[in-house]
C-alpha cells in the first residue's frame, strides 16, 4: 500500500504571516493537531503542532496573560524545512520515519506541491483495518513451526472447506523462536471442522487462547 | 387478554440444513415436549405460525436475495451461482424449499408481534425466530432472513412503536444493530462474547450507533471465560439504564441460548443461572415501562441436548408468573431423549456445582469486563449527570 491511498488530501493549511491566534483557531475548528505553513508558491516551508503552540502560550492559570504573544506570526515558531513524504512512499516506510524520528505528522508534497497529510492516526486507522473483522468471520490462530511452506499447508486446510479466508497474518511468537503464529480471519460461523481438520494435521490450533497465556 | 402465546408450527422444523449441521431446530421438540411433561404448556397457548409475504420480508431484505434464496431451494440455480448472496456455503448450505422455511420463521415472529402489539396477549415467544446474523442482501452465520430486522420494521411500519432489541446470543447480533444502526427510534442492545475470535468480529463498544441514530447502539463485549456473576452484573446493569434512557415502546428479545458452558461454538462459562435471570428481569422492565409489551424469540443454542431445553423452558415459565422449575426433570422426558442423545442429560434443572475447573486469571476477566461496562453506558451516564 502507496501513502496516495490513505493520506488526506482536503488539507488545511496557514501561510507564515498568519498568527499563533490563527493557527488555534483553524486547530479547534477542524479539530485537527497539525498544520503546515504554505508560502505563496505552495511550497511547505514549515509545520507547526498543537503542542509547540502549547509551549509558547502562557499558562491559563496566570493572571499577567502576555496578549501580544497571539499575534506572533507562525514563521518565528515554526518547525521550519520539515520531514515531508511523497505520494508513492510505502506506507511501511512513513510509519518507519514516524517512529524513529518520534514525530506525528507528515506533509505529502509531489511536484513542489502540498497534495496531502498523514498523521499518525491515519496510520493507526490502516492498522485497524488490516486486523479487524470488516465482514463478519471468525478468527483462529495456530502456532506452526518456521520453516517454508508451512503457510500453504495451513491453507489447503481451509480450502477444502471452500472457506472465504479474509486476512492472514503471520508473526513470531513472543516465547519460543522456532515457532511463528498465523492468524486467521475466516468467513465462518462454525469454524470446529476446519479446527478439527487442522488438528488431525498435528497443527497446533490455539483457539480460544486463555487471555494472555499462551499455551 | 392472554398472559402469553406460543408460537409454533411444526414446518418451523424444516428450516433444517442438513443433520449434522450444529443449528437444529430439534430443540423446539425438547423444549415444548419438556413443558408439556411439567404442565406448562398446553394446546390452547399454542398459535400457529404464519409466512410471511414478500413484501413483508423486503421490509429487511433486498427483493434479488430474496428471488436468489427462492431459487436456490428450488433447485433453480447452484452453490456457485448464489455468489456473494452468502446461502450455498459451509455455515448456511442450500435446503430444499429454504424460502418457504426461512419466510415461516419470519412470519412467526410477525406473528408473534400482532398478538401483542393488537392486544390480544400480553406476551408472545416464538423459539424458531432470532436469526440475528441475516444481512439485507446476504444470508450469514446460519441465517437466511432476519426475522428480528423484519419485525422491528413491521411494528415500525404498522403500529408506530418504538422499538427495544436486546440480544443476549453468544454472538453479537450484527444483523439487527446495522439494520438499524442509523435509527434514533431503534434501540440495540447486544451482549456477546468478544470478536477476537468468535464470530462475527464485530459489536466493540465504539458501536455506538451513526448519525441520528448516534448512541442508540450498545454494545457489550465479555471476554470468554466469562462466568455467572460476571455475565449477570453486566445485563443488569445495562438492561436497567437502557430501558431508562430509551423507554421503549415494546421491548423484543432474542434469546440465544449459546453462551453456556456447554456450547461447543462458543467461549463462555454460563450456567442455567443466566438463564433464570435473563427472562426474570426483562419481563420485569417489559412491565415497567412497556404495559407488559414482550415479544421473545430464540436464536443460538447449539447443545440441544443439555442447555437448550432447559434454557428456552425458563423463558416460557417465566411469561406466564410460574414458579421458577427446579429440582428433577421429569423422568419420562428423560427417558424419552436421552436415548437419542450423544451426551448424558443432565438430571436437574440446574447445573452440577461445580461445572467446570476454576478458571485461571478470573478477576482479570471481571475487572476487563467492569472496566467495559463502563464505557459501553458512558453517554447515557454523563447525560443523566
Amino acid at each position: 500500500m502507496i501513502i496516495e491511498e490513505i493520506m488526506q488530501t482536503d488539507v488545511f493549511f496557514l501561510a507564515p504571516t498568519n498568527t499563533v491566534k490563527d493557527a488555534l483557531e483553524v486547530m479547534r475548528e477542524k479539530k485537527i493537531r497539525h498544520l503546515p505553513i504554505v508560502d505563496d508558491n505552495e511550497k511547505v516551508v514549515g509545520i507547526i503542532t498543537a503542542h509547540d503552540l502549547k509551549n509558547i502560550l502562557p499558562s491559563s492559570l496566570n493572571k499577567d496573560i502576555n496578549l501580544t504573544t497571539y499575534d506572533t506570526p507562525l514563521e518565528k515558531i515554526m518547525v521550519k524545512d520539515p520531514l515531508i513524504g511523497h505520494p508513492l512512499d510505502f506506507i511501511e516506510e512513513i510509519a518507519l520515519t514516524l517512529y524513529e524520528s518520534k514525530i506525528s505528522c507528515m506533509p505529502i508534497v509531489s511536484g513542489g506541491k502540498l497534495v496531502g497529510i498523514v498523521t499518525s492516526t491515519d496510520l493507526l486507522y490502516t492498522y485497524i483495518e488490516l486486523t479487524g473483522a470488516n465482514k463478519p468471520s471468525s478468527k483462529i490462530d495456530i502456532r506452526v513451526s518456521d520453516k517454508p511452506g508451512i503457510l500453504s499447508d495451513v491453507m489447503e486446510i481451509f480450502k477444502n472447506h471452500h472457506a472465504n479466508v479474509l486476512s492472514v497474518l503471520v508473526y513470531p511468537s513472543v516465547q519460543n523462536n522456532d515457532t511463528k503464529i498465523i492468524s486467521v480471519r475466516v468467513q465462518i460461523m462454525n469454524p470446529l471442522p476446519i479446527i478439527e481438520d487442522l488438528r488431525k494435521e498435528s497443527f497446533n490450533v490455539l483457539w480460544p487462547n486463555l487471555p494472555g497465556v499462551e499455551r | 387478554m392472554r398472559k402469553s402465546v406460543f408460537i409454533y408450527s411444526p414446518e418451523q422444523l424444516e428450516y433444517k440444513f442438513s443433520d449434522s449441521h450444529p443449528f437444529n431446530h430439534k430443540r423446539l421438540l425438547l423444549t415444548m415436549d419438556l413443558l408439556r411433561q411439567i404442565s406448562a404448556l398446553s394446546d390452547d397457548d399454542i398459535v400457529p405460525a404464519r409466512i410471511a409475504t414478500d413484501e413483508e420480508i423486503a421490509l429487511g431484505h433486498d427483493q434479488k436475495y430474496i428471488d436468489t434464496v427462492k431459487k436456490a431451494g428450488h433447485g433453480l440455480i447452484t452453490a456457485e451461482q448464489c455468489g456473494n448472496y452468502g446461502i450455498g456455503t459451509e455455515d448456511t448450505p442450500i435446503f430444499k424449499n429454504m424460502h418457504e422455511a426461512s419466510a415461516l420463521l419470519v412470519g412467526s415472529t410477525l406473528q408473534a408481534v400482532d398478538y401483542v402489539m393488537q392486544g390480544k396477549s400480553q406476551h408472545a415467544l416464538n423459539l424458531g425466530g432470532g436469526l440475528h446474523h441475516g444481512f439485507h442482501g446476504r444470508a450469514s452465520g446460519f441465517c437466511i432472513y432476519n426475522d428480528s430486522t423484519v419485525a422491528i420494521r413491521y411494528m415500525q411500519e404498522k403500529y408506530n412503536a418504538r422499538v427495544l432489541y436486546i440480544d443476549t446470543d453468544a454472538h453479537h447480533g450484527d444483523g439487527v444493530q446495522w439494520a438499524f444502526y442509523d435509527d434514533p427510534n431503534v434501540c440495540t442492545l447486544s451482549i456477546h462474547e468478544t470478536g477476537r475470535y468468535l464470530f462475527p468480529g464485530t459489536g466493540n463498544v465504539t458501536e455506538r450507533g451513526n448519525g441520528q441514530g448516534y448512541g442508540t447502539s450498545f454494545n457489550f463485549p465479555i471476554d470468554a471465560f466469562t462466568e455467572d456473576e460476571s455475565y449477570l452484573t453486566i445485563y443488569e446493569q445495562a438492561v436497567r439504564e437502557i430501558f431508562e434512557f430509551f423507554k421503549p415502546d415494546v421491548v423484543l428479545t432474542q434469546n440465544g441460548a449459546d453462551a453456556h458452558y456447554f456450547d461447543p461454538l462458543t467461549h463462555l462459562y454460563g450456567t442455567m443461572r443466566i438463564y433464570q435471570e435473563i427472562p426474570r428481569l426483562a419481563h420485569k422492565l417489559a412491565h415497567d415501562y412497556c404495559g407488559g409489551k414482550w415479544i421473545a424469540v430464540g436464536g443460538g443454542g447449539y447443545d440441544i441436548w443439555r442447555v437448550v431445553p432447559r434454557a428456552w423452558s425458563f423463558i416460557w415459565t417465566e411469561m406466564n408468573d410460574l414458579a421458577l422449575p427446579s429440582g428433577n426433570l421429569p423422568k419420562e422426558w428423560l427417558d424419552r431423549w436421552q436415548k437419542e442423545s450423544p451426551v448424558p442429560l443432565i438430571p436437574t434443572w440446574e447445573d452440577p456445582h461445580p461445572l467446570y475447573e476454576p478458571i485461571p486469571r478470573k478477576l482479570e476477566i471481571e475487572e476487563k469486563n467492569a472496566q467495559m461496562l463502563k464505557k459501553a453506558l458512558y453517554l447515557i451516564r454523563n447525560e443523566k449527570k
